[in-house]
């Protein structure tokens, strides 16, 4: 059977976050944790291609033993098992050391359940915001990477082949590739559903399988957690409000407005910048 | 509809449904726990303070582990009019240890409660609203849920859905509010950093005050009240519908007013306003208290009216009846039994308990609160015993002989002389002694 991984993150809800202007670090106490908006698509793309074509969907995250509630969530909604992968050393891990332990635990849950044939991660997490896991992990496993994911527009289960379109800066790209692949989700690829009643059922008692350290047999110890993370956060800052000059046009009909917003918008440096005008 | 068949579903995650589902799980029945908040008490308002007694007889020594804001050594009941104000204070070692009660954030001290639910067994089933009862003949079967696959089968069901009961509707038992049987409260939670509110309020460490008021509340019939949290205080008022009707005013102007009063203002100055919210409360008290089971059906907390609006009791009253109809329900579960005959009990346990009782003693009070002596209690009193109170206080020449006199002249005039004073007196003290 078809066995897809989804990998996602608990994270605090960034609408309801502040910054501290004291340290420049995100205030997440307070802010409630939920399944990372993009990984949530993720999973609903992975239970579309389950309720078509059948498959086992296993769900996996890296972090705190509280980030249980969050595979909880997955499994309400449908997802097979889930597993947390949790020990005080993958603390502090960045995006390198995290692809490499999400890449270690995909291997093991294909130990387990069967070779991983597809696997969907967020494009980025809304607090890192990084966009660099998914594809760290695709080059970990070797899989066929498609970033950006807009749609899943078809899969083949007979001939392994998943077409997809990529939502690119300056256009849409429709990409064919042959499983095992990675793909990471935008928004738009679906909305995701809400848990069924015995889905709630199942994951109000359902336990989450917790791999430590100690589970992984070939585990690389200087490629996890704080040791296995070389990047060095020099400064952070948050950018200061720039004042803005409003003018708010008033004339008495829309032609002395259109008249009013022309001149004044000639008067700028901004047509000379846009090519609308010969400089000089 | 799920295949799994529970032998109670409770419908609210309230302290009602958390004790009721406490108190079942803990005695090993399946028990489902719906609540359609994120989480019990994410969808609660608040204006009170929470009881040790009744809550204690389920959780022992709770309090050593909820979360609490500050511990009630202080009341006070003050008397407002648009300037001044006659304050009853007290504060004795002896009201708080053992403890009385504590101000507390019902959205973390819910969550936790239902917690201990959930701990001890019962299915956490959230953001899940029950859209219907399912029922065969003229029993209840079970709840039909907004989820898909959303129907619920279980042996019996306790209904703990607050104050607008919409399941309370469904069976009948509980009718639309009339306006002078429910009151609209309005509170605002203001941040102010703890030592502010220490010293202010003349407290240290975890000490609390609770402060009610009575008066300038633009003449209509209601309370304010004032807690200290940690690091907040939690200020409201509490206006009966009819008179917000009446008298077409907004609940939020009330506050707003009373928040500008002279001496409210200088104790929640500097402090920045971080929640508003807006709830129901159930006043009608004894005479509005649906009957409490039917076939295969409980009802419990405010969902059945059980708020003492003279004490500002609720929540203990709901941990009592919640665990009241749990306790029936590890009965009936034993015999086997879910008709009407057998739940029944529930309704005879709360006859012989503080929610019956003390609701009884007060049944006088709605016809106090919605007859026209409110205008009288609510309106002119407060401002002239404050004025009668600064008369008789200033040294001005006056002998004391005459300023006795003054003092109960003018009292006998607000109330429209002395048969109306004694009449109003004599019906406020039936009102709270039935």
């Amino acid at each position: 059977m078809l066995h897809i991984a989804v990998c996602i993150k608990q994270v605090p809800d960034s609408r309801e976050m502040r910054i501290d202007p004291k340290t420049n670090t995100l205030i997440r106490q307070g802010a409630p944790a939920i399944v990372n908006y993009f990984d949530l698509r993720g999973l609903e793309a992975a239970l579309q291609l389950k309720d078509e074509f059948g498959a086992r969907v296993t769900v996996l995250t890296m972090g705190p033993p509280s980030a249980d509630k969050a595979i909880k969530e997955c499994i309400a909604m449908g997802a097979d098992e889930g597993i947390l992968v949790s020990d005080r050393g993958f603390a502090g891990a960045d995006t390198l050391a995290t692809s490499y332990v999400v890449g270690q635990t995909i291997d093991k849950a294909g130990e387990v359940w069967g070779p991983v044939d597809l696997v969907f991660c967020g494009k980025q997490t809304i607090d890192g915001d990084t966009g660099q896991v998914g594809p760290g992990v695709a080059c970990r496993l070797d899989y066929e990477q498609l970033t950006y994911v807009e749609k899943v527009e078809s899969f083949d289960p007979n001939t392994r082949e998943i077409v997809v379109h990529r939502h690119l800066e300056d256009g849409v790209e429709r990409v064919q590739a042959k499983l095992p692949a990675l793909i990471t989700a935008l928004a738009e690829m679906n909305k995701p559903r809400r848990a069924s009643l015995p889905g709630v059922l199942r994951a109000a008692r359902y336990q989450p399988i917790v791999w430590t350290t100690n589970d992984f047999t070939d585990l690389d110890r200087s490629k996890i957690g704080l040791r296995g993370s070389p990047t060095v956060v020099g400064r952070s800052w948050v950018p200061e409000q720039k004042p803005v000059n409003t003018k708010i046009l008033t004339g008495d009909t829309v032609n002395q407005v259109a008249e009013d917003l022309f001149t004044a918008l000639f008067a700028t440096e901004l047509p000379g910048k846009l090519g609308w005008v010969q400089e000089g | 509809m799920a295949e799994e068949r529970f032998d109670c579903v409770v419908v609210g995650g309230g302290p009602a449904g958390a004790a009721a589902a406490y108190t079942m799980a803990k005695a090993g029945l399946k028990v489902a726990l719906i609540d359609r908040g994120e989480f019990p008490g994410a969808k609660n308002v608040f204006g009170g303070v929470l009881f040790r007694s009744q809550l204690e007889d389920l959780l022992p020594e709770f309090w050593k582990e909820a979360p609490l804001e500050r511990l009630i050594v202080e009341e006070r009941l003050m008397l407002l009019d648009e300037q001044g104000m006659v304050t009853l204070s007290h504060r004795n070692p002896g009201f708080a240890d053992p403890p009385n009660s504590w101000s507390a954030m019902r959205a973390q001290f819910d969550a936790w409660f239902a917690g201990k639910a959930e701990k001890a067994g019962a299915v956490p089933v959230y953001q899940t609203t029950v859209t219907e009862l399912l029922q065969e003949g003229d029993r209840v079967v079970g709840v039909r849920t907004d989820r898909e696959d959303g129907d619920l089968y279980a042996d019996i069901v306790i209904v703990a859905d607050g104050v607008n009961s919409l399941l309370g509707k469904a069976l009948g038992v509980h009718r639309e509010w009339q306006p002078d049987e429910v009151s609209l409260g309005v509170k605002e939670i203001i941040h102010l950093p703890r030592n502010v509110i220490e010293s202010r309020f003349n407290l240290e460490g975890n000490e609390g005050a609770s402060i009610e008021f009575l008066g300038d509340t633009l003449g209509m019939t209601g309370l304010g009240f004032l807690y200290t949290n940690k690091e907040s205080i939690s200020i409201g008022v509490g206006i009966m519908v009819n008179d917000l009707q009446k008298a077409r005013v907004k609940p939020y102007a009330v506050l707003d007013h009373v928040k500008q009063h002279p001496y409210i203002r200088k104790l929640i100055a500097g402090g920045e306003v971080e929640e508003y919210a807006a709830h129901l409360i159930p006043e009608g008290g004894f005479h509005s208290m649906p009957p409490l089971a039917g076939n295969g059906w409980m009802i419990c907390g405010d969902a059945a009216q059980m708020v003492n609006a003279v004490n500002g009791e609720g929540t203990n009253l709901a941990v009592l009846s919640g665990r009241l109809a749990g306790e029936t329900a590890i009965l009936a579960h034993v015999r086997g039994d879910y008709s009407l005959g057998m739940l029944d009990h529930y309704n005879e346990s709360i006859r012989a308990s503080i929610v019956f009782k003390d609701l009884k003693k007060y049944s006088g009070i709605h016809g106090l609160l919605s007859g026209p002596e409110r205008r009288v209690l609510f309106g002119k009193l407060p401002g002239v015993l404050n004025e009668s109170i600064s008369d008789y206080m200033s040294v001005n020449g006056i002998t004391k002989e005459e300023k006795q006199k003054m003092l109960i002249h003018q009292l006998r005039d607000a109330a429209g002389g002395n048969v109306e004073l004694l009449r109003l007196g004599l019906k406020g003290w039936r009102a709270i002694n039935r």
